[in-house]
């Protein structure tokens, strides 16, 4: 069953297209990634299926509903923002108990699906404290549970562990899996490819607004078929022209200043690979061999890689509220 | 129209309103300073006339009330900034119902604080308990509501126009100073230059310090109703643009 279908959807910001007419099922049940660097289309994406912004054309349903119809959309998702939004002057019930208002649940309901949530995301101890006081990684649980709050079918889940530490996005891990079992459709955007590797069940990989690839991380590393063997060499340019006229190598790729060669069973090849060098008087400085990854397979796509970047305007506007209070 | 929805955005003006105390002291600092030092001062010096303390003290309220109900308007830029805004915009309830929440909130808290500066003038012996009549005493209570209901909006209407705070110093140097020092809180309008006069006329909040003047110590240049009727007219303007803006905002 498709909890989410979208069609051609385009969204263009005057001449910058966004998101370029994309077309795609989610199933009921499944976590699904969209995985692509920043400035790929992937919060705008989701932005137009939480209906907070409007498509340029094209169209999407989600739970059965057009994203025309807002309310009804609405009330059948959860959303939890790249950006934090929780209210951090109230305490954690306090937050979930207005969330609870905003969508009309009843006083009995909103308690004891508070304790639950707060109980799921291990917050319970912390209840009655000013989210003020809370960790990152506190605050991103308190929204995820609160994006639960109102039984939502599908929970949207917008960069969800950005700027936490290894230890925490495990954990956060963890309960984004126990959600994915109470039957809540997970949709999750991330620019980490271990994070797409290990949550979803499957990935669409975004670049400039089109998806490149679709599939599970299992296939789409299989895409690649083989081992990639990566390395260092003086001369590059020579190594990568003597290696493309090679037969068994399926792809050769000049990244970063080393060599990535897609070849089938590298332990055999490397040796290969070596010989050739050294006929040719190049020094091989470093070899490894390794199964492909995610991040290989977005090389592969899109021939470059993903990279995280700090561009976060977050800090001037605290220092700023600071000054007017 | 959903009370709810109203009752649960009130609530949160109100819950971080009781929580942060030292806000009703900031709010009180600037009117015990006008009526410490202006309204003793010019007493001192205005020796005909009658009773200036009791004539600036509705003037008073006026302004607290225009601050306080601006700065609750523009705060929501904060909530903009921080993101809380886009948890209260993704779920499904009307925009309409979203603003009247807020001004209910600020209003609440504004006619508070409208009442905290009406005692302080009567400490500082301008007005006496026995001026007020329990009809006059509800009169200036509508008056406060509207005069907030009025200028929360219009923040609103700032904030959704504005992207950070970077403007506000503008704003308040050429709308809400000019919307302060015309209302004639502090002087009699009845002599000014014409140009002044029409200035002030134009004014709302001039409306409604006469509103309440006349409500408190019975002075007033407008009958109670002309002052209402503007006042009410452009409360419902400003809540109406509000919400119309809101429901644009992404």
């Amino acid at each position: 069953m498709n909890i989410i279908s979208i069609k051609n959807l385009t969204k263009k910001f005057g001449d910058f297209t966004a998101v370029n007419g994309i077309s795609l099922e989610i199933d009921e049940g499944e976590i699904f990634g969209l995985l692509g660097p920043n400035g790929a289309g992937k919060t705008t994406t989701i932005s137009m299926l939480a209906t907070l912004l409007d498509p340029t054309s094209g169209e999407a349903s989600v739970a059965n509903n057009s994203i025309t119809k807002k309310d009804e959309v609405r009330k059948s998702i959860g959303v939890v923002f790249q950006d934090p939004s929780l209210d951090d002057e109230l305490t954690a019930r306090e937050n979930m108990d207005f969330h609870g208002r905003l969508y009309r649940m009843s006083g009995n309901e909103r308690k004891a699906r508070t304790d639950e949530l707060l109980k799921l995301v291990e917050l319970d101890d912390r209840a009655d404290s000013l989210v003020r006081s809370f960790s990152g990684g506190m605050k991103r649980r308190l929204e995820i549970a609160r994006g639960l709050m109102h039984l939502p079918k599908v929970l949207f889940l917008d960069e969800p562990t950005i700027g936490l530490d290894p230890q925490t996005r495990r954990k956060l891990w963890d309960h984004i899996k126990q959600i994915k079992k109470q039957g809540v459709t997970v949709i999750l955007t991330t620019h980490y490819l271990d994070e797409a590797d290990s949550l979803c069940d499957r990935i669409a990989i975004i670049d400039h607004g089109n998806i490149v690839a679709l599939d599970t991380p299992e296939k789409l590393k299989g895409i690649l078929g083989g081992d990639i063997v990566t390395i260092k060499v003086d001369d590059i340019k020579k190594m990568e022209e003597l290696l493309s006229k090679e037969k068994e190598v399926k792809e050769v790729r000049n990244f970063d200043s080393s060599l990535n060669i897609l070849i089938d069973d590298g332990a055999i090849a490397l040796p290969k690979i070596i010989q050739l060098a050294q006929k040719a008087k190049l020094t091989v400085s470093s070899a490894t061999i390794k199964r492909p990854s995610l991040e290989d397979v977005f090389i592969h796509y899109t021939g470059r890689a993903i990279r995280e970047e700090e561009g976060d305007n977050k800090q001037t506007i605290r220092a700023m509220k600071g000054r007017w209070r | 129209m959903d009370l709810g929805i109203i009752y649960t955005i009130w609530l949160r003006e109100i819950k971080k309103f009781t929580r942060e105390k030292p806000r009703i002291i900031g709010n009180l600092a600037m009117p015990f300073l006008w009526l410490g030092i202006m309204g003793v001062g010019l007493s001192a010096t205005i020796a005909s006339g009658g009773n200036y303390m009791a004539f600036i003290t509705p003037g008073v309220i006026g302004m607290s009330l225009l601050f306080t109900s601006i700065f609750s308007g523009v705060s929501v830029i904060y909530d903009r900034q921080f993101g809380f805004l886009k948890e209260i915009l993704v779920a499904p309830a009307s925009r309409t119902d979203i603003v009247l929440g807020k001004v209910a909130g600020s209003a609440t808290i504004s006619i508070l604080n409208g009442i905290l500066v009406l005692i302080l003038g009567m400490l500082f012996g301008g007005i006496t308990i026995e001026m007020i009549t329990p009809g006059g005493f509800l009169l200036a209570l509508l008056f406060m509501a509207l005069i907030s209901a009025a200028f929360v909006s219009l923040g609103l209407v700032i904030a959704a126009s504005m992207n950070s705070m970077e403007g506000f110093q503008v704003i308040m140097s050429l709308l809400v100073m000019p919307i302060f020092l015309l209302s004639g809180a502090f002087f009699p309008l009845d002599n000014v230059p014409p140009v002044m006069g029409i200035a002030a006329a134009i004014d709302p909040l001039m409306y409604g310090v006469d509103g309440l003047r006349g409500a408190l110590i019975d002075v007033s240049r407008f009958a109670f109703y002309t002052d209402l009727g503007v006042l009410a007219a452009f409360s419902a303007a400003m809540i109406g643009l509000a919400a119309s803006m809101f429901g644009k905002l992404k």
